[in-house]
């Protein structure tokens, strides 16, 4: 009767000739060989400029501008790390360790105050009943849709005024209002997406608004906040217009500053030093998205929910 | 003492929508009351006012001597265990269950000794260290009611905890779930408990009482075999019971001694204690209801020594179900459906029977219910025995 007994059971009534089981196994290799094929060329193909920038790193300048290969003619060239040497000296009395550590202490405030205010004003947006929600709701939406640029001018003056030019506030200090709408709306739409039980459980357990938020909602939360870190750490690793707009210091410029700066240099520019710190400059969000790409996946499907 | 009393409960939503029309009821200290109706009758949001995850818009809710109307819901010594168990996921089982506890500041050791006491009780002692996703769904339950356990509330909470089990399950649990509840109530624990299903054999086999609830107002509250043999209302009696009664309408009509129900071409004689009440309605349109079980064949009918108060009559055979015991007849009379619950042994004649077949089933009489077209009141409440 069971299952287990016919399973058993079929093989000696019906056994398939082996030629027939070869042929199907055959089949499916020869299948799944050509759609790696496929796959694995394509994904190259979009890789390519990545390992050529890799490889540009140890030409010489007229190497750099003649080829298209990404490997250097003469391959013992790869053992010479002089480009990221010269590289990151700079030709600046600074090393690129400044440079580095400037970036670091506009992107590590900006994401933590981003998580703090995003997290608050989802909160409300998603599980507060108050008047006038769905208003503000649709203007916070409304700012999303804003080409940035507006905003540069009218800022630039307001941070003027509060004297906070040069200085990394403008760069962080946005982020503590949740002016990252998207930020915002992807927290919101997450939150929207979880169920409340959980909540009430707690509310019933005896949290209050706030203890609510800390114990239940930013646990529950967390899939979506590493996401927020996630980008805020690389967008703004990546910014250049906001640095170049507010910094004019050479001395506090990050990263992305300080890489354009090495090629405004006149005279003969050694493109593979500034090519080889390039890619050192890819490194801290390479590995922020390596780090956080497990959390990222995981979603919010591993709450208490089970049939 | 750990009472609920709802008086003139309403509750209206900002839209003007009002879900709860004053209602009246009052569970007992250590009862275990279960609310039950099709979904939309609103038991679940009376759940959640007494809960305190509901405001509420009209009337008095007192739990034990206190008016808890405008307390928070951890002021109101409840617990619950919600449909979809609500663990906290990022919280291993000890945890969870410790959380409600920690917060009311209680000391480290009482804590412990309340957590592993409760998984004791529940026999989940080794699951006090996984998380809730690594739990099934039968486990997970049991968590969510040690939760309740370990609070020692005046009053349990339950919101279709079952109803994401499966069948198998789900039929353990309810065991489980009623042992439970005796237990805490014989040593003394405050145990009253309030349980919402939509499942009526939940409510059957698990109320000490069930309250039927109807788009917002009560239809009866009584004891499961009360609300069985006596419902008051056309909606209580459809709704409890499985298969559910057939209700297919009919006329009253006179007949030599007595008076009938006429349903379609068929007529069928009505107890002597029927006829006193139904006498100045001969002509009326009403409901008739019978319960399948009071149904059978002439063999089945004379085995359970029903023949003298059993009508005989033609009815045209459909379909059959075999549930091992049982088979479950489904025919026509008079034009309507109507279904039957006759046991096996006496079910030769079903066997055998082909559609549109004419066979000859026995209707106990004195076991049927007349209800009002109109109001669905039962008219017959108090001719039965």
């Amino acid at each position: 009767m069971s299952s287990d007994t016919v399973a058993s059971a079929l093989p000696k009534t019906r056994i398939p000739s082996n030629a027939e089981v070869l042929r199907t196994q055959r089949r499916e290799r020869i299948s799944l060989a050509l759609r790696y094929l496929i796959l694995g060329s394509v994904g190259l193909l979009m890789l390519y400029p990545l390992f050529w920038l890799l490889g540009a790193s140890f030409k010489s300048n007229q190497e750099i501008f003649t080829t298209i290969w990404f490997l250097p003619k003469d391959l013992t060239q790869l053992l010479d790390f002089s480009a990221y040497y010269n590289g990151w000296m700079t030709r600046t009395e600074f090393t690129f360790a400044t440079y580095f550590l400037n970036s670091f202490l506009i992107v590590v405030p900006r994401v933590i105050v981003t998580l703090i205010s995003c997290t608050l004003v989802a909160y409300s947006f998603a599980r507060f009943e108050y008047p006038g929600r769905k208003f503000l709701f649709s203007i916070m939406i409304g700012t999303m849709l804003l080409p940035p640029i507006v905003l540069r001018v009218p800022q630039y003056l307001m941070f003027k005024e509060l004297g906070m030019i040069d200085t990394y506030w403008p760069l962080i200090l946005p982020s503590a209002f949740a002016v990252d709408t998207f930020f915002t709306f992807l927290v919101v739409q997450f939150l929207r997406g979880t169920p409340r039980d959980m909540e009430e459980a707690a509310i019933i357990d005896g949290c209050n608004a706030l203890q609510l938020l800390w114990h239940i909602v930013v646990p529950l939360l967390k899939p979506a906040l590493i996401s927020v870190a996630l980008f805020q750490f690389i967008w703004t690793m990546n910014d250049f217009i906001g640095p170049l707009i507010y910094i004019s210091t050479v001395e506090k410029y990050p990263v992305s500053l300080a890489l354009k700066m090495s090629m405004d240099v006149t005279g003969e520019v050694a493109w593979a030093n500034i090519i080889a710190i390039s890619i050192v400059a890819l490194l801290p969000s390479l590995t922020v998205f390596f780090l956080a790409q497990r959390y990222f996946i995981e979603g919010a499907t591993s709450s208490g929910i089970k049939g | 003492m750990a009472s609920v009393n709802l008086e003139k409960i309403v509750k209206t939503y900002p839209n003007g929508f009002e879900a709860v029309h004053g209602v009246d009821l009052e569970v007992r200290d250590g009862e275990f009351m279960v609310f039950v109706g099709p979904s939309g009758c609103s038991k679940s949001t009376i759940l959640r006012m007494i809960a305190g995850l509901e405001s509420i818009s009209g009337g008095e809710l007192k739990i034990g001597n206190t008016i808890v109307n405008n307390l928070r819901a951890k002021e109101r010594g409840i617990a619950m265990v919600f449909q979809n168990y609500a663990l906290y996921p990022h919280m291993k089982v000890y945890d969870n269950m410790a959380f409600g506890l920690k917060l009311a500041g209680l000391p480290k050791n009482e804590i412990h000794e309340r957590v592993t006491q409760a998984a004791k009780m529940l026999e989940m002692e080794h699951l006090l260290d996984r998380l809730p996703r690594q739990l099934s769904g039968g486990q997970a339950q049991r968590v969510a009611v040690g939760r309740c356990i370990v609070k020692r509330p005046e009053v349990f909470l339950f919101d279709e905890p079952l109803s994401n089990l499966d069948a198998k399950l789900r039929a353990s649990m309810r065991v489980r779930l009623t042992e439970l509840h005796r237990e805490l109530r014989e040593r003394g624990q405050p145990s009253t408990a309030i349980y919402v299903t939509h499942d009526q054999v939940e409510a059957m086999t698990m109320g000490e009482r069930i309250c039927v609830l109807k788009d917002g107002t009560i239809q009866q509250v009584d004891t499961p075999t009360t609300l069985y043999d006596r419902p008051v209302n056309a909606f209580v009696a459809g709704f409890i019971g499985s298969p559910e009664m057939n209700i297919r309408p009919a006329t009253v009509v006179a007949r030599d001694g007595g008076l009938g129900v006429e349903i379609g071409d068929t007529m069928l004689p009505l107890p002597t204690a029927f006829a006193e009440i139904l006498r100045n309605r001969i002509g009326d349109k009403v409901q008739f209801g019978i319960r399948p079980e009071h149904i059978g064949t002439p063999r089945s009918i004379v085995a359970a020594g029903s023949q003298e108060r059993a009508a005989v009559a033609n009815c045209a055979f459909r379909l059959r179900e075999h549930m091992g015991n049982e088979v479950y007849t489904y025919f026509e009379l008079g034009g309507h459906d109507f279904a039957a619950r006759i046991p096996t042994d006496f079910a030769g004649e079903i066997d055998a029977a082909e559609r549109g077949q004419t066979i000859q089933l026995g209707f106990v009489m004195d076991k049927a219910h007349i209800f009002d077209t109109d109001t669905g009141l039962n008219l017959t409440l108090g001719a039965l025995s």
